[in-house]
């Protein structure tokens, strides 16, 4: 039943590499940042600065890290699952050495203090147009490999990673419109409310898309995979899916709670914020069912025990979202390190596990393996991990609510009881905590590094043949 | 005021709003079938492998999305949110944040007007409105002048003797209800790099700092050209142009060569908003009492 033909493993394994890689670096100048928040002595220079280290920490986790991963998984999926080599090799092959250039770029202009200053969209234009130009390529391979598939349905992976390219194309274009000045400066096409507006619709969908939708597709391919078991239930991924993608698109306007946004705005990004509670535990049940009847793997594989952790992650997270969004809740934790601790929760436990636990199956199968190095240092790896991510989120959730609790606090004569200096100084032991977590959580990544290394030192890159599709209705 | 430049946008976002809903509805319904005897593998493989089951959904699951539907619904009815419907409740944000601003200024506004008719010197040296004075100074004025008023680079020093604008009772009154932009010009270019040298080493000279003597000579009288119009021929300043004195050994920037060829050489602009609308009279007569006991201490009367 098998051809001669390959897969393109090629591009799948240089994205592979890269993750890991950027995971390394992306969390290494996390962990710097929370440095000089601890020890401010620590911003030695205006290009080591907390305020251009932290946007080169945040590109450098979720378009660096998050990106290479969601290319080498989606490329990975989408050839296997439609039974055919991918849509024009070369095209992939620019996406992935544009990609590179647009990461190598963002580290050297983010530190010189060249920036948009609109948060996760800072890159300058001509960036941006090169964004735009590998986006566009990535979706024309996607979609290609897609066309020629030689199933009649589409695998429910396939689905998310679909939605996540599209709404991505949609959004960077449209949120990175600007007025170029310079080669180096440009104007927003925005102005006042609607660029605020525009900003966190980008914002907020950069979370639902490129955060939750391609990584949702990850983990639709891997924890069947890695659990040897069908997913749970083909229909509640119909409704999940498309509830989903339908609302998530109106969640921004609660990154802007109690500002200048009309009244209506606010709203209704408030209400379909709580709505997107059940789509996204549609996502978490699906996952985490997959495994009923194989929960004993739990004990001893620790891939799974990635995978699953995440998904644990991922529903928690996403109830604690619709739970901030509303405007009571959010007029105690905005602006505070709750969201921080919020945010990491999502990216750490759900975006970094789930990257890591199918990273795990995929690397070693770039070299004709089934399994990594060593076993025992994923194992090693998971429990630092988990432990750090508890640590960081534990201390900015009580971080968070102090703060909060403290700005508000007022005096019997309606004067506020604790001047903003003295709630960064009740913050300093949750900020030592937090890099704490936050090192061990960067060892994790060291530990993973040194396995992939272990894993292809003096191992030969590897094709493997295409395979025939099973007959449909098997 | 309307939010919407025409009643198309205002249907435009009730319709999507309303179909966003509506949406979400139909495909719960659309695929909640629920079949009898044992659930089956859907039908089709991929890679090998993947299959999927087709368990219905979860009934908890199934309630807890109607139900956030539901929730959605309702606050539409009762707040503002379905286009320009304006809510049931009638809440808007400024009207909230108009009742909450009166019902404080009612419980407040006595704590505070109590102390209006007493004189600035007499509230300073009272202890509980000392007291109160502090804690509005450290909720609208440390964020520059510190928590212990004692400034920072451009932010001045509120503790010691040497005033800007003046440190009488009335004029601080003034500085904190009106605010204050200060505004020295740049003289680099009419200076030169030399000019500016000589008179930054000259000014250094006015407090008995480290200077080259044969600098300092050339710039005295570039001081007297340039210079004396604000901080008048014996460097003393002028308070109603809040050009500082020169010659106290207090410096707002700082008082190395480098920082004053800087503020020669570039100027300086620096600017205290006013607070007289934001916080009223009484609250201002409080912390200019504050502020003045700062360095007027009873004690020393």
């Amino acid at each position: 039943m098998q051809s001669q033909a390959t897969y393109n493993y090629n591009v799948v394994r240089q994205f592979s590499i890269m993750t890991v890689v950027w995971g390394v670096v992306g969390m290494l100048v996390g962990v710097i940042v929370a440095a000089q928040l601890v020890w401010p002595q620590l911003n030695l220079n205006e290009w080591l600065h907390f305020g251009r280290l932290r946007p080169l920490h945040t590109n450098g986790v979720i378009f660096a890290f998050g990106g290479c991963a969601l290319f080498a998984t989606s490329y990975f999926c989408v050839q296997r699952t439609c039974h055919t080599p991918l849509f024009a090799p070369w095209l992939a092959s620019f996406t992935f050495w544009g990609w590179q250039a647009v990461i190598v770029l963002a580290v050297i202009t983010l530190p010189l203090g060249l920036t948009t200053g609109k948060e996760y969209a800072e890159l300058e234009w001509p960036i941006d147009i090169l964004i735009a130009a590998v986006w566009v390529s990535y979706a024309v391979v996607f979609f290609g490999t897609i066309a020629k598939r030689k199933t009649s349905h589409i695998y429910v992976a396939n689905w998310f990673f679909g939605g996540f390219i599209l709404t991505v194309a949609l959004l960077h274009i449209v949120n990175s419109a600007a007025l170029p000045v310079t080669l180096t400066k440009s104007y927003s096409a925005y102005a006042g409310v609607q660029d605020a507006m525009v900003q966190w619709w980008y914002g907020h969908n950069a979370v639902g898309f490129f955060l939750t939708a391609g990584f949702l597709g990850m983990m639709y391919y891997f924890v069947p995979k890695q659990a040897e078991r069908p997913v749970y239930s083909y229909r509640l991924s119909v409704v999940h899916f498309w509830a989903l993608i339908f609302t998530y698109m109106w969640a921004g306007p609660h990154h802007l709670h109690y500002t200048a946004l009309p009244d209506w705005t606010q709203s209704v990004g408030m209400i379909f914020s709580l709505i997107l509670l059940a789509p996204s535990w549609g996502g978490m049940i699906n996952g985490v069912m997959t495994l009923s009847g194989a929960w004993h793997k739990l004990r001893t594989d620790p891939i799974l025990k990635f995978l699953i952790t995440a998904l644990s992650f991922y529903g928690m997270s996403t109830f604690e979202g619709p739970m901030m969004s509303i405007k009571t809740v959010n007029a105690l934790s905005h602006y505070t390190d709750w969201t921080i601790g919020h945010v990491h929760s999502g990216a750490l436990g759900w975006v970094a596990m789930i990257s890591i636990g199918s990273m795990y199956y995929l690397i070693p199968r770039m070299y004709g393996k089934t399994q990594m190095y060593s076993v025992g240092l994923i194992n090693a790896h998971f429990w630092i991990a988990t432990i750090g991510i508890v640590l960081y989120i534990a201390s900015m959730w009580i971080a968070g609510v102090m703060q909060g609790l403290m700005w508000r606090a007022t005096n019997p004569d309606g004067t506020l009881t604790y001047s903003f200096v003295e709630s960064v100084k009740a913050s300093y032991p949750f900020w030592t905590i937090r890099l704490l977590g936050g090192v061990m959580f960067l060892t994790g990544m060291l530990i993973m590094f040194y396995n992939m290394v272990r894993t292809m030192a003096g191992e030969k890159a590897y094709e493997a043949p295409v395979v025939a599709p099973a007959a449909a209705h098997a | 005021m309307a939010d919407f430049i025409n009643g198309f946008w205002n249907a435009y976002v009730m319709g999507l709003v309303g179909l966003s809903l509506l949406f979400c509805l139909f495909v719960l319904v659309s695929n909640n079938k629920r079949e009898k005897g044992p659930v089956e593998l859907h039908g089709h493989v991929w890679d090998e492998t993947l299959a999927e089951y087709n368990n219905p959904l979860p009934r908890w699951w199934l309630f807890l999305f109607l139900g956030t539907v539901i929730f959605a619904v309702v606050y539409l009815v009762m707040y503002p949110g379905f286009g320009n419907t304006k809510g049931a409740l009638g809440w808007s944000s400024v009207g909230q944040y108009e009742t909450e601003m009166r019902a404080a200024n009612e419980r407040y506004a006595p704590i505070f007007a109590k102390y209006q008719g007493m004189d600035v010197a007499a509230v300073a040296a009272d202890e509980e409105a000392r007291g109160a004075g502090k804690r509005l100074f450290v909720t609208y004025c440390a964020q520059c002048h510190g928590a212990d008023a004692r400034g920072a680079k451009g932010f001045p020093n509120l503790t010691d003797t040497a005033w800007n604008w003046g440190g009488e009772a009335d004029t601080i009154k003034t500085t904190i209800t009106g605010g204050r932009m200060g505004m020295m010009p740049p003289f680099g270019p009419s200076l030169g790099a030399e000019g500016v040298k000589d008179v930054a080493n000259y000014v250094r000279s006015l407090s008995g700092l480290a200077h080259d003597s044969l600098r300092a000579q050339r710039g005295a009288e570039v001081f007297q050209q340039n210079c004396v119009a604000c901080h008048g021929p014996e460097a003393k300043g002028t308070q109603a142009m809040g050009a500082p004195n020169l010659t106290d050994g207090d410096w707002l920037y700082g008082s190395s060569e480098a920082t004053i060829m800087e503020t020669v050489d570039k100027g300086r602009t620096n600017r205290m908003p006013g607070f007289g609308e934001f916080l009223g009279e009484a609250k201002i007569h409080l912390l200019a009492s504050y502020v003045y006991g700062l360095s007027n201490k009873p004690a020393a009367k």
